[in-house]
């Protein structure tokens, strides 16, 4: 009977799946996944693409938050820049998905390493005001620069196409997101295996001690922040595919608190706590919405106050999470798990 | 150029530099004596402002009944916060604390929205209207009341601070909050004052505003966020620095909404503050009169 993890060698302790039972799961979740759209209507496909989306722009958000510990609140400016910055390439030059998508991310990637440079100088709170402010002159650029943009009216986007075959309806913009998100974990997770995974975690811990240890801290504080901003870039470009039409008005300050929200609340410096994070925080509104629609008979007004509803639980979770569970879901599972798995003689 | 007009635009600018000032001040007492960066501090004024909209309008309280309950409810607004949900998170990480205030911030807003709607409601005239000549241009008499009332408050918070018992036990803790403890002054007791004043000195914010506009609605959270510039020109831990920041930040903001306005059709007056707070940070990040933190091995 097992008590105790008591790993012998660095492989097993950097495995991702610890044991086989894990992956045959894993492998069970896949083929249920990907058969989701044949069994699930149109609506709640819709949820469950926004979800895939939002599980990239979270772990994009939590590779340069929760694992470099650098602030920011620009989330939502990132991702309008890759949105528009697809949907331009997509509507003025006619180029495929398979282009536009990875160069939205790259151009994300750009302006989120130019936001990044004063990270060396400011830090902590001043980081967090910067990034405020680099999203209200985004947000002024996008209205105001109307020739790439549309301006307030907004940006109206193709469907991606691949040859002949057009991603127009949910079912099959699913395949697309999920194929796109399981790839961001998969680096993801991956990231934190090599050297640049691990300096930006010895720069969130200690940075002095991580610039003695010899890593440079302009260099990886720009790597994160380039590799955050794609991640979010590549978010964007999936959130201007999958709602056809977007304006300066997709992508308000909230977006930013929503995402903060999300790592927070699935846990910080946690692959798998973006995405639980993710998951709960797109669902939220949506099961808010059906207990209202429930309610309704009894309370008619609720229906119309299910926006501030959403505001009103979003910030108390938030405001549970971290006083009483500050690493988030991820970390409560984790921990019921270790619970069962050595029950009943863990120590 | 039209000289009028410029006088215009900066009188405006003093008027609204004046309630940012005092917003800011509310926002760098707390920064000071706790170092926590209250990012609903847009909120309080808020619910302050609808509070005493509230009094005057459904229960005909008269004016300064309504500000005084208005008062008293912030200051233990200001310490129930302080209490629940700061003190739990004394010494966590900076963006947890980020975090609760933003969490915070949306419980303040669905609260007041879910209570009031997200419509303007108008605001009782507290002040007289008439325009009063000053030199060549007109100026609402509220605007003067509003400057009025902010240099009296500033004047009562200097004092305070200066000489009263409590003004300088809170300036111990700022500046040490060891030292505070081991001279016999309650460190917490001292968070809690400072919550209270922030959230009242942002509550007199919130009902100048309202008298001022005439109406109110959701928009006065983002007076929130409009005082990070100001208080990153002031200098975060300077409240002298608040107030001059206040002033040159409405000043800078109104003569941007006059002159870039029209250039660009509209919007620049929103973003102007933010693009100065960029360029402080580049140039000059610790503000006008903020103390520089030098980090040391």
């Amino acid at each position: 009977m097992r008590c105790g993890d008591f790993k012998t060698s660095y492989a097993a302790d950097m495995t991702i799946f610890e044991s086989g039972t894990a992956r045959v799961m894993l492998g069970l979740f896949f083929c249920l996944l990907f058969t989701l759209p044949l069994y699930v209507p149109g609506y709640l496909l819709d949820i469950v693409n926004r979800i895939g989306i939002a599980i990239i722009g979270a772990i994009g958000l939590n590779i340069l938050t929760g694992f470099t510990g650098q602030i920011s609140l620009g989330n939502a400016a990132f991702m309008a820049i890759g949105a528009f910055s697809c949907g331009y390439m997509g509507t003025k030059f006619g180029l495929p998905f398979y282009i536009c998508i990875p160069m939205a991310g790259i151009i994300t990637a750009f302006f989120g390493m130019f936001v990044g440079i004063p990270s060396l100088r400011i830090k902590g709170l001043y980081l967090a005001m910067a990034t405020l402010a680099a999203h209200f002159i985004v947000e002024f650029l996008v209205v105001k620069w109307e020739s790439v943009t549309g301006g307030v009216a907004g940006l109206s986007i193709p469907a991606p196409k691949i040859g002949s075959f057009s991603f127009d309806s949910d079912a099959k913009l699913f395949f697309l997101i999920f194929v796109l998100a399981i790839m961001s974990v998969l680096f993801a997770k991956n990231l934190f295996r090599t050297k640049v995974g691990k300096a930006f975690v010895a720069i969130r811990d200690q940075a002095i001690s991580a610039e003695v240890m010899g890593v440079n801290l302009l260099k990886y504080k720009l790597f994160s922040f380039g590799i955050s901003s794609f991640y979010v870039g590549v978010a964007g470009a999936l959130i201007a595919y999958q709602a056809k039409i977007i304006s300066p008005e997709t992508f308000p300050v909230t977006v930013a608190i929503d995402y903060l929200g999300m790592i927070i609340i699935g846990g910080l410096g946690s692959i798998l706590g973006s995405i639980y994070g993710a998951i709960f925080i797109t669902l939220l509104p949506e099961l808010l919405r059906m207990a209202t629609s429930a309610l309704a008979g009894s309370f008619p007004e609720l229906v119309n106050k299910l926006a501030a509803t959403k505001e009103l639980v979003f910030g108390l979770l938030v405001i549970i999470f971290l006083i009483f569970e500050p690493s988030g879901m991820a970390a409560r599972w984790h921990s019921i798990k270790n619970y069962w798995k050595l029950y009943p003689f863990s120590h | 150029m039209d000289y009028t007009f410029i006088l215009q635009l900066i009188i405006n600018g003093l008027v609204v530099g004046s309630i940012y000032a005092l917003v800011a001040t509310g926002f760098v007492i707390i920064y000071k004596a706790t170092s926590a960066l209250n990012l609903a501090q847009g909120e309080f004024l808020m619910v302050g402002a609808y509070l005493c909209l509230n009094l005057l309008s459904k229960y005909q309280v008269p004016f300064w009944q309504a500000i005084l309950i208005t008062f008293l409810f912030s200051a233990i607004l200001g310490v129930a916060i302080e209490r629940l949900i700061l003190r739990p998170l004394i010494g966590s990480h900076l963006i947890s604390v980020i975090m609760v205030t933003l969490g915070l911030s949306s419980i303040l807003k669905a609260l007041i929205q879910l209570a009031y709607g997200t419509d303007t409601i108008p605001f009782p005239e507290v002040f007289p209207s008439a325009p009063v000549q000053i030199g060549p241009i007109p100026v609402s008499q509220g605007y003067l009341y509003a400057i009025g009332c902010v240099t009296i408050l500033v004047v009562i918070l200097t004092t305070f601070f200066k000489y009263s018992k409590t003004g300088v036990a809170m300036r111990a803790t700022a500046s040490s909050q060891q030292v505070a403890l081991s001279m016999g002054i309650s460190v917490k007791k001292m968070f809690a004052i400072s919550w209270a004043i922030a959230a009242i000195v942002s509550s007199v914010g919130g009902i100048l505003l309202g008298t001022i506009r005439g109406g109110i609605d959701m928009s006065l959270s983002f007076m929130g966020l409009k005082v990070l510039p100001v208080v990153i020109l002031g200098g975060l831990d300077s409240i002298l620095g608040a107030i001059i920041g206040g002033i040159i930040i409405g000043v800078l903001e109104n003569l941007s909404g006059g002159f870039i306005d029209p250039l660009v059709g509209g919007g620049a007056k929103e973003v102007a503050p933010y693009i100065a707070l960029i360029l402080i940070l580049m140039f000059k990040p610790y503000g006008l009169f903020g103390k520089k933190k030098i980090e040391r091995v």
